[in-house]
Formats: structure tokens, C-alpha cells, sequence
């Protein structure tokens, strides 16, 4: 039987060897902390003009992840990517090799799915506290330190938010069996919750348990609202994202396991 | 040694292979004939593990491809033309198979020089012709220096030089001792390259046969030979109990012989050999007509 380590070694080198892996990653580092930076450059030049309750309920650390909405995205098409190439068009899928090199099936999954982690967690981590660091320091005297209250848990809230989301995106598209069609699903998710029916009122009780809202939950100092109006406490908030992505994990790997390659 | 035992395969509703029984064995190359559709690829990705059989047995070595450690040591495919990702650089992409196999990097800078790879290891697999893609094909599946070889219309495509190093290479693989099974639609390709011929059709076998034997029952086939010493080579046939006659440009012909053994014939007797070959009219006809009759006695029996 063909162990785990030579075939976590070969996806290894599969997500290395991409391009679109280097190019997502990196897009989800500079957008996360690019957008933390503006975000707290905008707060602290702003500040007198703002009003007094927004003042007093003021999350700077939730400041700081303003970025990671959206870099969330480059995360997700990061964990879509790594499968995806799998079943890529043009006849540039891999698959059969895949199986062919690694025919037990939940193994070479779990191989995929270690590998995405593996890879998707040191540069989440390196991401979330760059975002932290950074929105701080642009947002000067109103900015807070990391051990300020609940902050060192919301920066790791945030690399494990975004990990995490790698992850359900890994679940959806073995699932689908295709980037397009993965993507044709987790876009519109993602932005349902944010752009949609977050803004309904009534829904909200809803919504809150979408994936993202979910997990953007853990990145909340006090659940005051900064980033959600309404959110699940940081706990719940993981409870469900966890719930999310093993769901999606096992519907992949029951498709995996059962279709023809 | 390859077997596959009662095989069926079922899309849907469309039966693709059909209670297949056949096996293969090493140190020939083996033929597996039939035309599009016929269920090739269906039981080529059986063989793999890659599809499930609806029922039967699809073995290597007496194991299902699941069952095998480290199967691309025991078994090497081409099974499409490149299976490569675009943007992954070739080096790369058998330097992955390598690692998930445990087989050492050194082997892929091997395989590298023995497909003539070389300077276009290092480019993306998304810029190269059909050859070169045939080309990484073949050195992925020589990765593991497996004994059994599977290989899935390799010549499609091809330019003529293309064909030749294809067909020279699986030569050689047999001549090593190990068990080459190469998938056609083209039975002029097969009658080339094949010792041994499996040919199916609507999923059923149609024929398992020495390709000379298929060759002799079929149509109509004799060694062509050319010596500058016609008179000499005649005698020596005769004295090994072959008769021969004189073709219309002065060559010999010896229906239904083999080409090795003539040339072996003359070798021993010091004649020199200009041309010698198995011509083949006819071939491709009567494989058409075997196929043929397959479809309608299939397609009879569905409209029942």
C-alpha cells in the first residue's frame, strides 16, 4: 500500500510547481494587509469627523482584518486551484495520473487535503498578523497592541478563518469535480451573506450561519459589530465554520470515492 | 502478466464492455484492436483502478491495481496524451509521480534522456507539440521501470518519425522480457507492431490470436524477400521444407511464412538480404469485416 508521506510529497510538489498557487497566496497576503492598512490609515486621519458612538465602540483589531473579507477570496481560489488543476480543461486535467500514482482513493485525498493545509497555513498566519501589525500601526494613537483585549485570539482567529475557508473550497470542488463549477458556487456564497442577505433585515439570524459569517465571527475582539452586524460569538463562530468545511471535506471524498475517474 | 476475467463495464445504459476474458502476457507485444468505441479505453481505465468494474475481474500480477504497492513500478500507462497540467514545467510533473512512488529523482533526469526530452524538460507542459507531449507521456510511464506497459493509442497524432520511435521503443520493452498491451483503432499500425492481436468489438472479444495467425486465417499474407542470389535462397527454402515462388520484380514470396524465420534461414546460410518484410494485403479489410459483422449481430440482438 502506498503510504501517506510519498503521496503528501507529490502534492507538495504539485501546489509548488504551480504558478496560480504562488500568484493566490500572495494576492491573499497583499490584499488582507493592504487593505488593513487603508483601513486604518482612513479611521485615524478621520477620527475628529467620526461619530461619538462609533468612537466608543471602536475595534481597532477588527480594523485590522478589514482586509481579509476580501482576501479571503485569492484564499478560496487558492484551495479551488489545487483540486481543480485535477480536473482542469483543455486535457490538462491530471486525475487519471493522480490515481493512477495513488489508486486508493482516500488517500490520495487526504494526501491533497494536508498538503493545501500545510501550505495555506503558514502564509494565513504570516497574513493575519502582518494585517494586524500593519492596520495598527496606520491607525496610530487609536490603534491597540497584541495584547490589548482579545486581539493575539482574533489574529489567530483570522489565520485559522482563512485556512479553513482553503479548505471548504477543497471540499466543494472535489465535490464538483471542476474550478468553474466550484467557483460558480462559492463566489455567489461568499458574497451572499455580505452583500445580500445580511442586509435583510430578519434574515440576518439566518445568514450569520453562512460560512464566512460563520468564521469571520472568530475574528472579533467583543462581538460589537465592527465587521458583522449581529454576529455569532468567536466559539460558535469556529464550531460552524468547522462544521462547513467537514462537510463539505466528506461530500468530496464520497464523490471522489464512488465516480469513475 | 495482465487478465481480465468476465468484464463488463455499464455507463448508464450504454454497455461499454461485455464479458471480456482475455490475458496478456510478457515479452511480446500484445494488440488490443477494435474500433472506436469498441470498449478499449473503458478496460484500459479498469485495468488502472481509474473505473469500476460493473462486474468481473480486471488483474495484474493476480491483483487489482488497487491492491499494488507503489503501482507505477509494477505497471506503466499512457493512457492520455500528456495527462499534464498546462502550467507545471515537465521536469516537474515526473519529478511529482516519482516522489508518490518513492522512485528516486535521478530516474527522472532517466527518463528524461531515454524519451529524448532533454532540452524541453524545463519548459511548461502547456506550450508543447502533440509529440513532445506523447514524448512526456511515455517517460511517465517508464518512471518506475515497470514491467507491464499499457499504452493507449500512442501513435495518434504522431509524425511519421514519431511513429517509428514509438513503435522501436515498445520493441525493445518487449524484447526486455516485459508485457506491452498497446490499444489501436488502425490495424495496419497493429500488423506492424504486434506479436499477439485482441481484438474487440462492442465491448466482446472477437479474436485472440499470434498476429501472424490472424494474418494467415484472414487474408492472404506472404514474406517478401530480396537477395541478389535469388536461385541460392530458393534452394535453401526448399532444403528447410518452405516453398517459394518467384514475385513479378524478381522477389521471393513465401505465403503465409515468417519474416524472422526466413531471415534467420538466410543468415545461417550466409546469403545477404536486401529487403525482407510481411506484406499484408487485405489486412485492414478483413478487419473491418470481423469488426462489422460485431456491430450487426450486436445491434440485431439490442433491437429484439
Amino acid at each position: 500500500m502506498t503510504a501517506l508521506g510519498p503521496a503528501f510529497a507529490a502534492e507538495w510538489i504539485k501546489l509548488r510547481t504551480l504558478r496560480s498557487s504562488h500568484w493566490a497566496l500572495s494576492s491573499a497576503f497583499a490584499l488582507s494587509v493592504g487593505l488593513g492598512v487603508l483601513a486604518g490609515r482612513s479611521f485615524s486621519t478621520r477620527w475628529e469627523s467620526l461619530p461619538a458612538d462609533q468612537r466608543s465602540g471602536f475595534d481597532p483589531t477588527a480594523v485590522g482584518f478589514y482586509g481579509v473579507a476580501l482576501g479571503q477570496l485569492a484564499v478560496v481560489v487558492f484551495g479551488v486551484l489545487a483540486v481543480g488543476t485535477e480536473y482542469g480543461g483543455h486535457g490538462g486535467g491530471t486525475i487519471r495520473a493522480s490515481l493512477a500514482a495513488v489508486p486508493r482513493r482516500g488517500l490520495f485525498y487526504g494526501a491533497k487535503v494536508l498538503a493545501v493545509a500545510a501550505a495555506a497555513l503558514p502564509v494565513c498566519l504570516l497574513t493575519a498578523f502582518a494585517a494586524f501589525f500593519a492596520a495598527q500601526a496606520a491607525l496610530g494613537p487609536h490603534g491597540t497592541e497584541l495584547g490589548g483585549e482579545g486581539a493575539l485570539r482574533a489574529t489567530l482567529g483570522a489565520a485559522v478563518y482563512l485556512t479553513l475557508m482553503s479548505l471548504f473550497a477543497v471540499g466543494v470542488t472535489t465535490l464538483l469535480r471542476g474550478s468553474a463549477r466550484a467557483m460558480a458556487i462559492l463566489l455567489p456564497l461568499l458574497f451572499l451573506g455580505s452583500q445580500g442577505l445580511g442586509n435583510a433585515p430578519g434574515l440576518r439570524a439566518v445568514s450569520r450561519y453562512l460560512p464566512d459569517q460563520a468564521g469571520i465571527a472568530m475574528l472579533q475582539t467583543g462581538g460589537r459589530g465592527v465587521l458583522l452586524r449581529d454576529p455569532l460569538g468567536p466559539a460558535a463562530g469556529l464550531a460552524v465554520l468547522l462544521c462547513w468545511t467537514a462537510a463539505a471535506l466528506v461530500g468530496g471524498y464520497l464523490v471522489l470515492r464512488r465516480r469513475d475517474a | 502478466m495482465i487478465e481480465v476475467r468476465d468484464l463488463t463495464k455499464r455507463y448508464g445504459r450504454k454497455l461499454a464492455v461485455d464479458g471480456l476474458s482475455f490475458s496478456v502476457r510478457p515479452g511480446r507485444i500484445t494488440g488490443f484492436l477494435g474500433p472506436n468505441g469498441a470498449g478499449k479505453s473503458a478496460t484500459l481505465r479498469m485495468l488502472l483502478g481509474l473505473d469500476r468494474p460493473t462486474a468481473g475481474r480486471a488483474l495484474i500480477d493476480g491483483r487489482p491495481y488497487r491492491e499494488l504497492p507503489d503501482p507505477l513500478r509494477r505497471v506503466g500507462a499512457l493512457v492520455e496524451p500528456g495527462g499534464v497540467h498546462r502550467g507545471r514545467r515537465a521536469r516537474h510533473h515526473l519529478l511529482w509521480l516519482a516522489r508518490s512512488n518513492r522512485i528516486p529523482a535521478a530516474r527522472v533526469r532517466e527518463v528524461i534522456e531515454l524519451t529524448g526530452l532533454g532540452p524541453a524538460a524545463g519548459r511548461r507542459a502547456g506550450g508543447f507539440s502533440l509529440g513532445m507531449a506523447q514524448r512526456l507521456g511515455i517517460a511517465a510511464a517508464l518512471l518506475g521501470d515497470p514491467p507491464v506497459l499499457l499504452f493507449d493509442e500512442p501513435v495518434n497524432g504522431l509524425d511519421p518519425e514519431g511513429v517509428v520511435w514509438i513503435r522501436t521503443l515498445m520493441r525493445g520493452l518487449a524484447a526486455e522480457g516485459r508485457t506491452v498491451f498497446v490499444s489501436s483503432h488502425l490495424m495496419s499500425e497493429m500488423a506492424l507492431t504486434a506479436d499477439h492481436l485482441i481484438v474487440i468489438g462492442r465491448g466482446r472479444l472477437l479474436a485472440d490470436t499470434a498476429m501472424a495467425d490472424f494474418v494467415e486465417r484472414h487474408c492472404g499474407s506472404f514474406v517478401r524477400v530480396r537477395t541478389p542470389e535469388p536461385e541460392r535462397l530458393l534452394d535453401v527454402l526448399a532444403g528447410a521444407g518452405v516453398t517459394a515462388r518467384t514475385g513479378a520484380d524478381g522477389a521471393l514470396e513465401i505465403a503465409g511464412g515468417d519474416p524472422a524465420a526466413v531471415g534467420e534461414l538466410a543468415a545461417a546460410h550466409g546469403l545477404a538480404v536486401h529487403e525482407i518484410g510481411l506484406r499484408a494485403a487485405g489486412l485492414e479489410e478483413a478487419f473491418m469485416r470481423l469488426t462489422a459483422s460485431a456491430v450487426e449481430y450486436s445491434s440485431g440482438e439490442e433491437g429484439r
